[in-house]
């Protein structure tokens, strides 16, 4: 265990995060963890970390980090303005850093958020099975928040690798989103409206946080008859919420249970799309059966589980 | 994501079946069960497609329901006592509650003090018990604008639901006390005090007690 970053400019919203913290879900302790899966387990992978190892969640805008000692590290996900020393270097491949570097990240150009990887995993401790930060609950990370000027982060232990890794192929992120989305659990509320929600054009709006992602645009109101709101039930990742105004909120990592109505949900396999959302971005709905989203899924599951191989058929 | 549902509306009836079935599944999970979170009628089943089918796991959920209903199969819910030091610094609006209610102080801990609580739901921060069974006579309305920052093991009351900040946090429930107990350790091995489908009773203290008992659960 070594110190690895010195936090210069933290950024808006730069937090720890690893897989997740599961298992305490119904004590209302959110799963959290890395709101896009397929960058995060890139950039560990790239560094040559366990797939599952910290790292930093970096949102919209980066952090400038000094480094403090000899390391590889990958950033992936958004499209985001970085320099090392002064000199743009590239993402999705890992890059060698030694003490006394800058890292200096800027602003996304396309997608929302990256992930910054660090040989040995980034070190905090494990709170209730994870490293991941919550914020509202004040758990995981760096003491339960998002980093801030002066902290130090130190890594975990792992070896500097022999040769450069790099993924063969670079996600695009889109302004132009289309969401798969499994109807339920309460479609039945929506009956009469459920065409235009699928048919229709909605807009992510600014308040777009790992929470959910709100979206503006037509207001699907439920059946005449139908209830407002619904006793609290499980609230998931992907979960389309229609609240009282009508306007859609996708649910991300931070939830438990809740008490509005949903939709539909989106498949696993398109949560890093909404992820990547950017403020303004056109979201889009089709809605698909569950045999097809798990269909969706195993094929999604196994490109995951091939990135290992094709990191290494393209390092070589 | 399986729901499944026992029932509509706050039925302690129904709620006791969906904790059995949660806790049933958390014993023996089928394969490809990865979490159950069970609420006020359903338990969200949380599967791995890769490894189960729905009509797999639907028959796994009944076969666990018939073998499993033996008494002492899962364990039974608890009554947890939570000691509160009503009134003063701590409940700062027992006054209001008061006045709306036309009960004095020593009235209103007696009904909040009286009854166990069932455990229905936790949800929405770490530890925040959603329970039923407050008395009518107590019933309050929330704060017309919410407070900044309700301290941690605050006991409040809004409308027909009275419950306790495990954290720090923004809130508008009426506060008429404060418990010192840490209903939210995360570093403990045991992080909460209580599960959902158990009982809280709440147990009137003096201020010094809550001073005392404050200092050991800090340490």
């Amino acid at each position: 265990m070594s110190d690895l970053f010195r936090v210069i400019d933290p950024g808006p919203c730069t937090t720890v995060q690893d897989r997740g913290r599961f298992a305490h879900l119904r004590m209302g302790v959110p799963a959290s963890g890395a709101m896009d899966p397929y960058a995060f387990r890139a950039a560990n992978l790239l560094a040559g970390n366990d797939p599952g190892a910290a790292a930093l969640e970096i949102t919209f805008m980066g952090p400038t980090l000094e480094t403090l000692c000899d390391a590889d590290i990958a950033l992936t996900g958004a499209d985001m303005d970085r320099t090392l020393d002064g000199a743009v270097f590239p993402m999705w491949r890992s890059v060698r850093v030694h003490a006394g570097s800058i890292i200096r990240i800027g602003q996304a150009a396309t997608g929302c958020r990256a992930y910054l990887s660090a040989t040995g995993g980034i070190d905090a401790p494990i709170v209730m099975g994870s490293r991941s930060t919550y914020v509202s609950g004040g758990i995981g990370g760096m003491a339960g928040r998002a980093l801030r000027r002066g902290d130090v982060l130190s890594r975990g232990d792992g070896k500097l690798l022999r040769r450069p890794r790099r993924l063969p192929w670079i996600p695009l992120f889109s302004d132009d989103i289309l969401l798969r989305a499994v109807p339920g659990p309460q479609d039945d509320y929506f009956r009469e409206n459920a065409g235009m929600f699928f048919s229709s054009a909605y807009t992510v709006a600014t308040q777009a946080d790992r929470m959910g992602c709100r979206l503006s645009g037509p207001v699907i109101a439920r059946d005449s008859g139908a209830p407002q709101s619904i006793i609290s039930e499980a609230s998931m990742p992907g979960n389309i919420q229609i609240p009282p105004n009508g306007q859609p909120i996708i649910l991300m990592m931070e939830q438990t249970i809740g008490g509005y109505t949903k939709i539909a949900t989106v498949i696993t396999p398109d949560l890093f799309k909404v992820a990547q959302a950017r403020p303004g971005a056109t979201v889009r709905f089709v809605s698909l059966s569950i045999d097809e989203a798990h269909h969706l899924f195993k094929e999604w599951s196994k490109f995951i589980e091939d990135m290992g191989t094709a990191i290494a058929s393209a390092s070589r | 994501m399986l729901l499944v549902e026992y029932g509509e509306g706050v039925n302690l009836e129904v709620n006791r079946k969906v904790h059995a079935t949660a806790a049933r599944l958390r014993k023996r999970p089928p394969a490809g069960v990865e979490d159950a979170l069970p609420s006020y009628c359903s338990v969200a089943v949380i599967y791995n497609p890769l490894l189960t089918t729905l009509s797999e796991l639907e028959s796994a959920i009944l076969r666990l329901e018939e073998i499993s209903s033996a008494p002492g199969w899962i364990p039974s819910p608890r009554t947890v006592e939570v000691p509160v030091c009503y009134s003063g610094r701590y409940g700062p609006d027992i006054g209001f509650v008061a006045e709306t209610s036309g009960l004095t102080i020593q009235e209103i801990i007696a009904l909040h003090a009286t009854p166990s609580y069932h455990i229905y739901a936790i949800g929405f921060a770490p530890g925040f018990c959603y329970l039923g069974g407050l008395d009518s006579r107590l019933f309050a309305p929330r704060l017309e604008s919410p407070r900044a920052m309700v301290p941690a093991g605050s006991v409040g009351i809004a409308e027909s639901q009275t419950g306790v900040y495990p954290l720090n946090s923004p809130g508008g429930w009426r506060i008429i006390g404060r418990t010192p107990l840490r209903l939210f350790a995360p570093e403990r091995p045991e992080p909460f005090l209580y599960d959902a489908g158990d009982s809280i009773r709440f147990t009137s203290i003096s201020a010094e007690d809550f001073e005392e008992i404050y200092r050991r659960e800090k340490a």
